[in-house]
């Protein structure tokens, strides 16, 4: 009896950029009709290796099969004709078009839309019937959710026939229900006999939904293992090349004064939408205050008034002492001058001038450092730059060359270089956003021990992220937001991901 | 005042006429920004059009000849662009400013070395112009149609009386908003604008696309540019074009990138220009005495008012003005 041919066989791939080996040597057999996962660090490769399946690159060497056939993928519409296809961690739509539009673009079937249009609505209708992918077709893409957004892009996928899909990283955008929802249809798609190749960092999903996975570092594959067969502390090893701790180690908090004690902040929008409605809290010394929430309820606008860069009402103490949420004195300045430190939600827009150097991204916000000056009228390059060459040894930033632009190191790398901005500062407020977004697993596991150690340092620290796992394991306390209020506080060791998920959704535990 | 004067017969058929180059440039930047690609360089573009059109015509003496030389100037300016923004990835305004200062200095240049007559082109008569067609039973004289009542001079004078060009352009509009939202070539030509990225992954060529699009800019600033020296006027002179091509980009943005409304704005600002040539039938309509600077200012001051935002908002292309590069 002879096995059935894999759908996707890659022999010896291999492609440099410049003097950079993405991919070396890389062979791969997926299954038709099974979940193969591909796992691996940022910068792994694995983008890389979709990328030359999807027909964006040419390989340097090294063949494709697909069902068993010797493929030639020379672009995008080769990888369409050979049936597969991809959805892109950044979606590729068209925002002003409607979801039909967006389906047949590339596969109309003449010179007239008309008739395409009927026939995809059609079409359309029977495929979100048979998979669960529920969509309107005149909705305009702009007009509608991330989750809808990339149920489009599965739509076009199975729209050009596509028996391969390729996800990279879907699940970085949605909320946990949607992403629930998501592998729901990768599930429906597995059982039509369809082939489904996962690219994540996130060893969760690896676990929940693939029946293989691949591993990648540096390039290389390291391992293809039945997912059965393995456990995430291996995967985490095989990930990073050394043990990994998945969980934070921590001793119990010793809270102390109160530091930061908000009363009644209410926040509206140049728009004018009340974004942070009434909220109160307070966070002592020694203790990190997580704020869970799907992103969008006011977290975001509740650090930007914390952080010095919108405005709002209310009161706002440190120490005990108010700082001005109006005024000439309400910026970010004034609000590091007063002990409060701010790694931003979003690192390229707010926390980094990408463009610049990392040793002139280390002086933001502290430019009036007297350490930095030269005299008067110059600043100090020359100790910045050995300011920020100690700093990037001491987090472990790699390279470890503050010459290099923000934009040339990975996102975790990035992120170390803001983090070790404001925690070297030795702030008495920590305020720190999303900490860990598209960061890969060895530095989220240095960016938590940095948070951690701050705060047995008898820091206040407030963590605003979406990822519930992160707050579970770094909060001593935790608030859920929801439409700009805080649904309730609970201790991590006395709730759980549902009664969370429930806040999160806006419905009031105590009631219940 | 004699709020009647506005619709005099005589400014409204100078609006016509003044109004089709600014509707076929308007049309030229719709294709080309559309597709992502800003372009600055229409006035340029129609500059040398004008000045190889009515050489060409004054040579062969056919006009056809010249529209097609005129035409074919103008599309190799457009790949130039083309050259420079899409597969060089270059800057587009600097890509389009080189093309319109390159378009000023070469007709003087070429005009006076061709005919020695001080950077112009001799007059054109005959089939070296485009004729104005006269309707059957149109009156042709001036001092008949100021004698006849409303009807036969509408017809005579606004309707009857134009060239060929002119009379294209009628259906022109709706031909570019049938392209441009029926058919396929329309869908593809719109999302390279907005976001090249689905393009390519669509299997599309997203040059092919960008390319097609500069080149039918070329191709309507040709006609624009050959209007101006064989059918508005008798041959070239120096600068000819006089801003055509800024007031055009300055109607795509009034029109907010689509074409019917292009027709109005290019109309719009085709009146102001008719009004500006005849001064005293805005005095008669107001009663006071404006300066036409201040009539040909207005286009400007127009467009500002709908950039800032007063007359709902002036998206342009979400992909305009910046070069395709794959991502990984």
């Amino acid at each position: 009896m002879t096995a059935p041919a894999p759908a996707i066989e890659l022999v010896g791939i291999s492609k440099a950029f410049g003097p950079v080996q993405a991919n070396k040597d890389i062979s791969i057999r997926v299954m038709p009709g099974t979940i193969h996962g591909i796992i691996g660090e940022n910068g792994a490769g694995k983008s890389t290796l979709m990328s030359i399946l999807y027909g964006f690159y040419k390989a340097d060497a090294g063949e494709v099969f697909i069902n068993g056939q010797k493929t030639e993928i020379p672009d995008s519409q080769a990888a369409i004709a050979a049936g597969i296809g991809m959805v892109f961690q950044h979606f590729k739509l068209v925002e002003n078009f409607t979801v039909l539009e967006n389906v047949i673009l590339g596969v109309e079937d003449g010179f007239l839309l008309r008739p395409s249009l009927t026939k995809a609505r059609k079409e359309l209708k029977q495929l979100s019937e048979e998979y669960e992918l529920h969509v309107d077709p005149d909705a305009v893409i702009e007009e509608i959710g991330v989750g809808m957004q990339q149920r489009v892009e599965i739509l076009k996928a199975l729209y050009r026939q596509a028996d391969i899909l390729i996800l990279d990283e879907p699940t970085g955008v949605l909320t946990p229900a949607e992403a629930d929802q998501l592998f729901r249809i990768l599930g429906r798609l597995r059982e039509e006999g369809k082939t489904i190749i996962l690219i994540t960092h996130k060893l969760r999903e690896i676990m929940e939904i693939t029946d293989t996975v691949s591993v990648m570092r540096r390039g290389e594959m390291t391992a293809t293992v039945k997912t059965a067969e393995t456990d995430p502390a291996q995967l985490a090893e095989l990930m990073v090349g050394r043990k990994v701790l998945l969980q934070v180690d921590k001793v119990p908090a010793k809270p102390g004064d109160v530091i930061l004690d908000v009363q009644n902040l209410n926040v509206t929008d140049a728009q004018g939408v009340h974004r942070v409605k009434n909220v109160s809290f307070n966070i002592r010394a020694g203790e990190i205050l997580g704020i869970a929430g799907v992103a969008g309820n006011g977290q975001s606008e509740l650090l930007e008034v914390l952080g010095g860069y919108e405005k709002g009402t209310g009161t706002i103490t440190v120490n005990g002492q108010p700082i001005d949420l109006t005024g000439k004195y309400s910026d970010g300045q004034s609000r590091r001058k007063r002990g409060i430190a701010h790694v931003p939600e979003d690192r390229q827009r707010e926390g980094l001038v990408m463009n610049f150097s990392a040793w002139e991204n280390t002086a933001f916000g502290y430019h009036s450092d007297p350490r930095y000056q030269k005299n008067v009228l110059f600043m100090d390059h020359a100790a910045i730059k050995a300011d920020t060459a100690e700093k990037m040894e001491r987090f472990d930033v790699r390279p470890p060359n503050p010459l290099l632009a923000a934009k040339n190191f990975s996102g975790g790398n990035q992120q170390k270089i803001v983090v070790a901005r404001e925690i070297e500062r030795n702030p008495d407020v920590l305020l720190i956003g999303q900490p860990t977004r598209g960061v890969d697993i060895g530095a989220i596991e240095f960016i938590h021990k940095q948070i951690v150690a701050l705060r047995d340092q008898g820091k206040a620290i407030l963590l605003v992220s979406v990822e519930l796992d992160e707050i579970m394991s770094l909060s001593d306390r935790i608030a859920v937001m929801f439409d700009g209020r805080i649904m309730g506080e609970r201790l991590p060791q006395d709730t759980n991901v549902q009664e969370l998920g429930l806040l999160m959704a806006g419905v009031q535990g105590d009631a219940a | 005042m004699d709020l009647l004067a506005f619709f005099d017969i005589a400014v409204l058929d100078g609006t016509v006429r003044l109004g089709v180059p600014l509707l076929l440039a308007c049309l030229a930047g719709l294709f080309s920004e559309r597709a992502g690609i800003f372009d600055i360089g229409l006035e340029g573009k129609m500059l040398i059009s004008a000045f190889l059109a009515a050489g060409v015509s004054f040579t062969t003496g056919s006009v056809w000849l010249g529209l097609i030389a005129g035409i074919m100037a103008s599309v190799v300016l457009s790949l130039l662009h083309g050259l420079a923004s899409i597969t060089f990835r270059g800057n587009q305004l600097i890509s389009g400013v080189a093309i319109n200062f390159f378009a000023s200095g070469i007709t003087v240049v070429a005009a006076q070395a061709w005919f020695g007559e001080g950077g112009r082109t001799p007059s054109l008569s005959g089939a070296a112009r485009f004729e104005s067609i006269q309707f059957p039973g149109a009156l042709t004289r001036i001092r008949d149609i100021a004698k006849a009542d409303l009807p036969m001079k509408v017809y005579s004078e606004l309707l009857s009386g134009h060239t060929i060009i002119v009379y294209l352009c009628i259906l022109i509009v709706p031909f570019v908003w049938w392209t441009l939202y029926r058919t396929r070539f329309g869908l593809r030509l719109r999302a390279v604008g907005e976001n090249p990225g689905a393009v390519d992954t669509a299997g599309i060529s997203v040059y092919r696309m960008r390319y097609s699009a500069v080149i039918i800019c070329g191709v309507l600033c040709g006609l624009a540019g050959a209007y101006l020296s064989t059918g508005l006027q008798a041959g070239f002179v120096r600068e000819m074009t006089a801003g055509r091509g800024y007031i055009a980009l300055a109607a795509l943005i009034f029109a907010k990138w689509r074409p019917w409304q292009a027709l109005g704005a290019t109309m719009l600002f085709g009146y102001l220009q008719a009004l500006a040539i005849r001064p005293d039938i805005l005095e008669r309509a107001i009663g006071i005495r404006v300066q036409t600077q201040v009539l040909d200012a207005l286009p400007y001051v127009l467009t500002v008012i709908v950039l800032a935002g007063f007359v709902g908002k002036a998206i342009p292309p979400r992909a305009g003005g910046e070069a395709y590069v794959k991502e990984r």
